[in-house]
């Protein structure tokens, strides 16, 4: 891996460690639910990570976090458009006529029943990951994260009207995805 | 008002992004419209679930060497500092650029900036359990009856000082949500002014000391010490806030030196 102009400013390099490496466990977790994979977001965080080196001196705040975030996003569509065999995945904005259309899809998988009922991290994490882009985004960012409508506004580089009406659609069908799996029998 | 932007603005005053007077709005809406009021208490409820469910994942281990191993090695490696939620951080925050948001519906003003976006939401709690009838969840003017009841409820014990004959008096504690967390609001009155101290835990154990904001009219007084921020939020004016801030920052010295 290239590290460049780093290597020659270990003070730079201290700079970074300090500011970035408390932020791991957070750009991991947003990398797991934008790719829905654990290898590839371990993938994704390294190049977030040594790209954000890369940057770091251009680096002007406000803050650390969101701004690890962008570019990690960056990292996942790179990630996306190399994965061009599968066009369903994409992390591309939906246009306005798909954010009109409900777009919760099933989990793939079926795990027991006895676990769907209760609200435990796991289900809950599961129904999160299903929701489709660009609404789990935004989701993630807001409830999992914490970030205000401006600083999500600014990750994503979008409005923030349009995030408030992505994060308002997203609890609507994460909620209508929750109560439809408490009603299901056993 | 309409019901269809109440459906929007109803994230939104969850969330804590609404000004004090568009959080009223709101508010005042949901007061008149049962269905958007059940609307309301199911979002807040499923946020609650959320926020009080631990949904990150943690960075195995090998990624973190793997990160560590990548990126060029510092001079004198320092202990990492824990990685936790910067929920309700420290209040030496960024910039205070004022970000003026107009969508189709309303114009919100939205604060940019953490800060100010917990103070508005602190405010907007302040109102809630003003109008609400639901200003104390355990009501006691005997702090050794206040303090107890938090216990198990928040993870921080939030202290409870009576200043009763300072003349301000303890009615009460209660349980209130900001920033999507629990956080401990302890209820004071002074004539028949309210006075809501909210607590929170801080990442930061330095102290900071009181400012003075005043938002939507209603005076702000913060602080933080001993690892808690605290916010004082009234309609008392500032200089009666500002003594009531005094008297219980002397009075917790006091507690803890005697």
């Amino acid at each position: 891996m290239p590290v460049n102009a780093a290597n020659d400013d270990p003070d730079k390099a201290r700079r970074f460690r300090d500011a970035a490496l408390p932020h791991l466990d957070d750009v991991y977790t947003l990398a797991r639910y934008l790719l829905r994979n654990a290898d590839d977001a371990e993938d994704a965080v390294q190049e977030c990570y040594l790209r954000a080196l890369k940057h770091f001196d251009s680096y002007r705040g406000p803050a650390m976090k969101p701004w690890l975030f962008a570019i990690l996003r960056n990292v996942c569509r790179a990630e996306f458009a190399r994965r061009a065999s599968s066009p369903t995945d994409s992390i591309d904005d939906a246009d306005d006529s798909a954010e009109q259309t409900p777009l919760w899809s099933e989990a793939q998988e079926t795990p027991e029943a006895q676990m769907l009922r209760q609200r435990d991290a796991s289900a809950i994490q599961r129904l999160v990951s299903a929701l489709a882009e660009p609404f789990r985004e935004t989701f993630v960012l807001r409830e999992i994260h914490n970030l205000s409508y401006r600083e999500i506004a600014d990750v994503a580089a979008v409005p923030v009207g349009t995030v408030m009406s992505r994060l308002a659609r997203a609890r609507a069908m994460l909620r209508s995805a929750w109560l439809a799996e408490q009603e299901q029998p056993q | 008002m309409t019901c269809d932007e109440a459906e929007i603005l109803l994230h939104a005053l969850i969330d804590g992004e609404l000004d004090a007077g568009h959080a009223r709005e709101v508010e005042a809406h949901i007061a008149t419209c049962p269905a958007c009021a059940a609307q309301l208490k199911a979002y807040r409820e499923m946020s609650q679930a959320i926020a009080g469910t631990e949904l990150r994942y943690t960075a195995p281990l090998s990624l973190r060497r793997r990160i560590d191993a990548a990126l060029p090695k510092a001079p004198a490696p320092r202990v990492q500092a824990p990685s936790r939620r910067a929920v309700l951080r420290g209040f030496a925050m960024g910039s205070a650029v004022s970000a003026m948001a107009a969508t189709g519906l309303v114009a919100i003003v939205l604060r940019n900036d953490d800060t100010q976006r917990i103070e508005s939401e602190i405010v907007s709690a302040h109102l809630r359990s003003l109008q609400a009838g639901h200003l104390t969840d355990v009501i006691s003017t005997d702090q050794h009856t206040v303090k107890p009841w938090f216990n198990g409820r928040l993870d921080v014990s939030p202290p409870v000082v009576d200043l009763t004959a300072l003349g301000f008096t303890l009615i009460g504690g209660r349980l209130d949500y900001v920033d999507a967390r629990a956080i401990g609001a302890i209820v004071y009155k002074r004539r028949a002014h309210v006075i809501n101290l909210f607590v929170a835990q801080t990442a930061s154990t330095e102290r900071q000391p009181a400012r003075m904001d005043t938002i939507q009219g209603f005076n702000i007084r913060r602080w933080s010490e001993a690892g808690l921020n605290y916010w004082a939020v009234s309609d008392l004016a500032a200089d009666e806030l500002a003594e009531f801030g005094d008297k219980f920052e002397a009075a917790m010295k006091s507690s803890t030196t005697g």
